[in-house]
């Protein structure tokens, strides 16, 4: 029973782990815009290429904030949430 | 007018204190490195662990358990680096450089006025120095993972405090205008918003944390978890190979150090940056020049202005 109920709660969180990654896709692609508008403006002016690439990385890494909070949500689901879960798995199951 | 005295570069005493100086960067990392090795327990294969805790606080006297771990005693060594890096850059400052370093040293200090008279204005010019410490102690201690050792800033709670700190200065400033202001402000433009504005001011902090921690974190991950695929790829290819050279990853040459530019060397150094630049941003942009100048003016003090 217990050993069954393990091999479904690792399952089901590493599922989980997966699913909050597909919040990878939205930086991805606003990144992708980002960086695309950049390449235009410096096409158009090349003489302020400095200032729109450190804006540019700035905007990026700005974008990148909620695709890092599916990634540590991701994380915390591998690492941490087994070693919470079994504690109450085996208090119930008991 | 007193003659400037310049310090003889070839004497004895100056190249003493330079080696001093340079031992004082050296040797902290040195030690955290001995102490790793020291603390870090035997295993087999691929670990993903957090920072090794060196020492716990077992005795009941304090109501809360305190932790000495990795992450601190790294923060520790990286701050008397720099504080050693700081002290050679500067050593024999004279007008006329007479040694090569005190170009360097100016440069730092001229960008770092820069950077922040043009992001924070001139009300701020005298924060270059506090900008470019967060700046520094976040872009080496991103950096001391290329040593091999754990990066502070892949610990939630190394960044989440520097976070908090500079949430109070945002909100030091915030309250200039006065605390009613303030708050009457939450319930702009209608007060439906202010369940939102209130997380808004709390999730400032979370995300300059998480973001921080999140890359750094990233990258140490995968680069644990490509060297660990490359050590298991490189014994089912390699395995056939004569003597010591069959137990050896050779396959863990070269790649890793590549992908290491990237997630180690570039990451630390953009997020310490970003860091940085968030902080002058959001200090300087939530400070409430227009009731700050009322107040000031009420209590018969000169007006203040950001140029």
């Amino acid at each position: 029973m217990l050993e069954l109920a393990m091999g479904i709660m690792l399952g089901l969180l590493g599922l989980g782990a997966g699913c909050a990654m597909i919040a990878g896709i939205g930086p991805g692609i606003g990144e992708g815009n980002a960086v695309a508008k950049a390449c235009e403006a410096i096409g158009r002016q090349p003489e302020c290429k400095s200032d729109v690439t450190s804006t540019m990385i700035m905007g990026c890494a700005i974008a990148e904030t909620t695709g890092l909070y599916g990634l540590i949500v991701a994380i915390l689901l591998i690492f941490v949430a087994p070693g919470t879960f079994t504690g109450i798995l085996k208090d119930a199951i008991k | 007018m007193t003659e400037e005295r310049v310090p003889d570069v070839r004497s004895t005493r100056f190249r003493m204190v330079d080696y001093a100086l340079i031992a004082m960067m050296i040797l902290p990392i040195l030690a955290c490195v001995v102490l790793k090795v020291l603390f870090t327990p035997q295993s087999e294969g691929v670990a993903i662990a957090g920072a090794l805790v060196f020492w716990k606080n077992t005795a009941e006297l304090t109501p809360m358990t305190f932790y000495i771990s990795e992450s601190q005693v790294n923060t520790w060594a990286v701050m008397i680096s720099i504080f050693g890096l700081c002290l050679y850059l500067t050593h024999g400052l004279t007008a006329k450089a007479v040694c090569k370093r005190q170009l360097v040293a100016e440069w730092i200090v001229e960008k770092s006025e820069k950077l922040v008279k043009d992001n924070m204005g001139g009300f701020f010019a005298q924060w270059g120095p506090f900008i470019t410490a967060i700046m520094g102690l976040s872009a080496f201690s991103s950096l001391i993972c290329l040593v091999g050792l754990f990066s502070p800033t892949g610990d939630v709670n190394v960044t989440f405090g520097w976070a908090i700190l500079v949430f109070f200065l945002i909100m030091y400033f915030k309250f200039r205008g006065g605390f009613w202001k303030y708050f009457i402000g939450l319930f702009k433009p209608i007060p439906v918003f202010a369940p939102m504005n209130l997380i808004g001011e709390f999730a400032t902090p979370v995300s300059m944390a998480f973001r921080h921690y999140g890359n750094i974190l990233s990258g140490a991950v995968i680069a644990a978890l490509i060297g660990s695929a490359l050590t298991g790829l490189s014994k089912s290819l390699l395995g056939w190979l004569p003597g010591v050279f069959s137990d050896m990853p050779l396959l863990r040459v070269g790649l890793p150090a590549v992908l290491s530019v990237y997630f180690d060397v570039f990451s630390g150094v953009m997020q310490a940056f970003i860091f940085a630049m968030l902080t002058m941003l959001n200090i300087a942009g939530g400070v409430p020049w227009e009731d700050w100048n009322a107040r000031r003016v009420k209590h018969n003090k000169p007006a203040l202005t950001n140029d």
